[in-house]
């Protein structure tokens, strides 16, 4: 026990005067989970400052200062979540919930339109997109629901309700229509239920549900002249499944965005890049910066990204392990959950294995709102890991 | 319980520890798929996907190769190339709004005289060629249109003015059918073999030498190869490769461009369909050859208005493209006469003594075969019977040799009514009328008679069937001038590179050689000396007072309804020829007519030149 002696040791805070570090509560952060936070911002400001000095005229660093400046602000969110009790949010969970439903209900009032769909508010310096914020406020809303709830109704009635509190907010994503963030919310509500021990047969008859639906949406409403998806949704979620050579086609644009990884090889072609240089890859900021990595760095970049999110998601789960209580673990559990999905489903659209569907990679991608929102997430996942040491160190000390 | 509000932590229970154990093993499963694709896709298949991308951002351009100049013998320009302004369209940098790009797509047609919908036409059409590439909307735009276009160029973004190259005809009209036209390559022309380098767009030669040495003078275009962005535009980086294009070589014609406005010049003055050759009679070079009414073919280069296509394309009794010197089809009147008695000579029915009693007609059957104008010139020898033109002395040749098939033999030997072997595309066989061919005829009911001794007799004098044109004759005098040797006629001398070093001499050997016994070549001359240059000879008139010892002979065709058509052919000097001219011209009249005196005027251009040797420039009486 040497090790845990000598961690004890260093985290003896109240025997002497606690520092700055022990006030912002570096001693009980997850140090490589902050780092891995951390180093994907930084990462993604340097891939933007290569890939894209060229896209705003006039303004090199366009791209690169903004996004500088939210990894800075998540950074400082992340650092003030660590010292806040998550357990609070168990408590405010209605509060946080109302508030959810009516900020991505106000987008449709007050929204800034871009590109057809309304998804955020124009604020003096960026645009703020709710429902950004609002996939980490579902986990804080729906975990607390799930605690609360765990004693009242039947099982079946129990699930009926996380499920209708869960989907009441992706349907109204899905309506701004952003279906990609609507499908992080239903990922995160199902994480959240899964952690929180909803029956494996509720499991089975949900997932049969949602293959009834995908068929039925796809196949079944458009063949009786009632499409529910818009035109490129349809085509960008079916389109991986047959790549075309039309350019104006999604399935075009997937597939040179395969092109474009693959052309990296193992070390990358550096300002040799052309696939996501010269416009071939569209949204290279976005949805398809993986590629940018991909290609201009080679599978030794894109290795280490993933291994930086592997590193992530791992100490993400094993703080679900941790947590001093079961608010916590399903908190955790959720937001593992959201982080697997997006990473799993950009990085996999990127590869050419998964629809396009306009999921942002957590960290990389270029956005404010994304940014910010993830490093808040990984705040709570701090703050779940403090107050298990804590409650840790107590344990010991008494 | 499965999950406790106050619990958790270290006191975990077992079935949440599974669930957690699930998650992180699907955890793993998902980015182990991950890693394995991107492997793959990087590692195991990078080449491919490099390859790829490569060549997903270059595009390549062909430039056009300026042809070849095409020249006289002496070097005179007869085709180059000028730079014209071609009126092009960049599609990609076109407005992308619809209405906009209509609008300017619109304005711009009004500008440039077409409409919208041909405008859009002819983008189409290109650009399903070559994708990208700017598009020619029109060549040879008229200068001002440029200088508005390029005041105003905010308003019509994409649109530029792009040197081309066209062909230039210093001379205008001269030797328009020797040299042919220069255009677009069709979808069929690609099928062919000699043009399977080309793509769609390029151009080639149409008719003349421009075809026939097509690949001399057309070159290697060039490719750029720039780099593009996903829309098609070039990007900074700039043009990857340049190869630039190949000039054609140039064509050193045989034509000697005096002979050749001679030669015109005459046709032309007699206003008359009609066509001449000026042949060297040893090695076949062809130093004048034209046939009118002509063209300009500078008119080709440019947008044609209606009568231009109308007078050039839809007249069929002038068909000014058709080129009448290789192409006519004509009978050859009693310049044919020499064909016969080479016939007759050599298979033994006549010697050069052999003496007829012109009476001024012969009877055959119920037919009776009169001289022109009803003369009767006593007895004739050979020499005396081409001097005066007596058709009895060859009716009767004819009459001797209707079942033998020797006149055909030796017509044909002599290279009638078969290919000459000219270096140029546009030529016809023409007809020799034999028993084989009129019996044949007759059998598939296509005639009412068959073959009678009248059709040979016919054919002694050039009438009736026979179908064949100046060079033809020309190469038939020739082999009796030169004592037998059938020579390939041509009109390409020499390719020379740009810089006029000389790459390939032009002499195709000769088609075949027949024996020419020197007795009977020099009484045949003699007798066509005799007709031009002594006293009584038919076309003594035309060339009497000529200082150049000559041996010509007329010929007059009779077409009812139409008037004769006039002949002459003519080699000089005599007695060793070097040169052989035939002319005809259609509705002439009698040979001394009109077709003497223009064969004259050409002499008089070819002998003026190398007039050294000779007594005097002055031509003599144009009769």
């Amino acid at each position: 026990m040497e090790v845990a002696r000598a961690r004890r040791a260093r985290t003896e805070p109240f025997t002497t005067r606690p520092g700055i570090a022990e006030r912002l509560g570096l001693p009980y952060m997850d140090a490589p989970l902050a780092l891995s936070a951390a180093v994907l911002v930084a990462f993604s400001v340097f891939t933007l400052g290569q890939a894209t000095s060229h896209d705003v005229p006039g303004n090199p660093n366009y791209y690169t200062d903004r996004q500088a400046i939210y990894g800075l602000l998540g950074i400082v969110g992340m650092l003030a979540l660590t010292r806040i009790d998550y357990s609070r949010f168990r408590e405010l969970r209605v509060g946080i919930y109302t508030f959810l439903c009516v900020s991505i209900s106000l987008v449709f009032v007050f929204g800034f339109a871009a590109r057809g769909s309304r998804r955020s508010f124009e604020l003096p310096f960026f645009s703020f997109q709710p429902s950004e914020l609002g996939k980490l406020l579902l986990v804080l809303a729906l975990a607390g629901f799930v605690i609360d709830g765990a004693r009242r109704g039947s099982a079946r009635q129990r699930t009926v309700r996380y499920l209708c509190l869960g989907l009441a907010p992706a349907a109204l994503v899905f309506l701004q229509p952003d279906l990609g963030t609507a499908l992080v919310f239903a990922a995160v509500t199902l994480a959240v239920m899964y952690v929180g021990g909803v029956p494996w047969t509720h499991f089975a008859v949900i997932g049969a549900a949602l293959v009834a639906l995908i068929s039925i949406v796809l196949v079944v409403a458009p063949a009786l002249g009632v499409p529910l998806l818009k035109g490129y949704q349809e085509q960008r979620l079916t389109s991986f499944l047959h790549p075309s050579e039309d350019a104006s086609d999604a399935g075009y644009q997937q597939h040179q965005g395969q092109v474009a990884i693959g052309s990296g090889q193992v070390t990358g072609r550096g300002d040799n890049a052309t696939q996501t240089r010269l416009d071939f890859v569209p949204e290279r900021h976005t949805d398809f910066i993986f590629a940018v990595i991909g290609e201009r760095y080679g599978f030794i970049g894109a290795a280490f990204v993933l291994s930086l999110y592997a590193l992530l998601l791992w100490r993400a789960l094993r703080i679900v392990t941790l947590s001093k209580n079961s608010y916590g673990t399903l908190v955790a559990g959720g937001i593992a959950g959201m982080l697997l999905f997006q990473v799993f489903v950009n990085v996999g659209m990127n590869l050419g294995i998964m629809p396009i569907t306009g999921i942002p990679l957590p960290l990389m991608s270029y956005g404010g709102s994304s940014v910010l929102a993830t490093f808040l997430a990984v705040g709570v996942l701090q703050s779940i890991h403090m107050q298990a040491r804590l409650s840790q160190r107590s344990r010991f000390a008494w | 319980m499965y999950l406790d509000a106050d619990g958790g932590g270290p006191r975990m229970s077992k079935r949440l520890s599974l669930r957690i154990a699930i998650f992180i093993g699907a955890a793993v499963v998902l980015f182990a798929i991950l890693f394995l694709r991107l492997w793959y896709l990087q590692v195991v298949s990078g080449d491919k996907y490099l390859a790829e991308a490569q060549n997903n951002r270059t595009r390549e351009f062909r430039v056009a190769a300026p042809r070849g100049k095409v020249l006289d013998r002496n070097g005179n320009v007869l085709v180059e190339n000028r730079t014209s302004l071609a009126l092009q369209v960049n599609p990609a940098k076109l407005p992308e709004d619809p209405a906009e790009r209509g609008a300017e797509l619109s304005k711009l047609g009004a500008l440039a005289h077409m409409s919208l919908q041909r405008v859009r036409r002819t983008m189409h059409e290109q650009l399903k060629i070559a994708a990208g590439a700017p598009v020619t909307l029109r060549h040879d735009v008229e200068h001002d249109l440029v200088y508005y276009l390029q005041e105003n160029q905010d308003l019509f973004p994409g649109v530029a003015v792009e040197p081309v190259f066209v062909r230039r005809y210093p001379h205008g009209s001269l030797a328009a059918h020797v040299l042919g036209s220069v255009g677009e390559v069709t979808e069929e022309d690609l099928k062919e073999r000699r043009y399977r380098n080309l793509e769609p767009g390029d151009e080639v030669g149409n008719g003349g030498v421009e075809d026939s040495y097509d690949s001399v003078l057309r070159g290697t275009p060039g490719t750029t190869r720039i780099q593009v962005n996903a829309l098609g535009q070039p990007t900074p980086g700039g043009a990857l490769l340049k190869q630039p294009p190949t000039p054609g070589d140039s064509l050193k014609l045989s034509i000697d461009s005096e002979v050749q406005e001679a030669g015109e010049g005459a046709l032309a003055a007699r206003g008359l369909p009609g066509a001449f050759v000026t042949m060297n009679v040893n090695n076949g070079q062809i130093l004048g050859l034209g046939s009118f009414p002509t063209y300009d073919p500078t008119v080709l280069t440019k947008r044609m208005t209606q009568s231009q296509v109308n007078a050039l394309y839809r007249d069929p009794v002038l068909a000014p493209l058709t080129n009448r010197a290789t192409q006519g089809l004509y009978p050859t009147g009693s310049t044919f006469k020499v064909i016969t008695a080479m016939a007759a000579l050599n298979s033994g029915v006549s010697t050069p003594s052999t003496t007829i009693d012109d009476t001024g007609s012969i009877k055959i059957g119920e037919q009776t075969f009169q001289n022109a104008g009803g003369a009767a010139f006593g007895p004739v020898d050979l020499v005396n019977a081409l001097r005066v033109s007596s058709d009895v002395y060859f009716y009767e040749l004819g009459l001797k040799m209707w079942n033998t098939g020797a006149l055909q033999h030796w017509a044909h030997l002599l290279g009638i009514g078969r290919p000459t072997g000219i270096d140029l595309p546009e030529q016809t066989d023409g007809l020799l009328p034999s028993k084989a061919w009129r019996n044949k005829l007759y059998r598939e009911g296509e005639t009412d008679r068959p073959w009678s001794a009248g059709d040979n007799v016919q054919l002694a004098t050039g009438q009736g069937d026979l179908q064949t044109n100046p060079l033809q004759m020309a190469i038939a005098y020739a082999t009796v001038a030169n004592s037998g040797t059938v020579v390939t006629p041509h009109v390409g001398m020499e390719v020379d590179d740009s810089a006029g070093r000389v790459l390939q001499e032009i002499d195709p050997p000769p088609r075949r050689h027949v024996h020419v016994d020197p007795e009977y070549r020099a009484a045949i001359l003699e007798g066509l000396h005799e007709a031009a240059q002594s006293p009584g000879g038919t076309s003594y008139g035309v060339f009497s007072g000529f200082p150049v010892p000559v041996a010509g002979k007329t010929g007059t065709v009779q077409r009812p309804p139409n008037p004769d058509q006039s002949w002459y052919v003519v080699l000089a000097p005599y007695p060793n020829p070097r040169i052989v001219t035939a002319v005809t011209i259609e509705q002439g009249g009698f040979g001394a007519e009109s077709a003497a005196p223009a064969a004259l005027q050409i002499l008089e251009a070819y002998f003026n030149k190398h007039a050294t040797g000779t007594s005097g420039a002055n031509g003599g009486s144009p009769g």
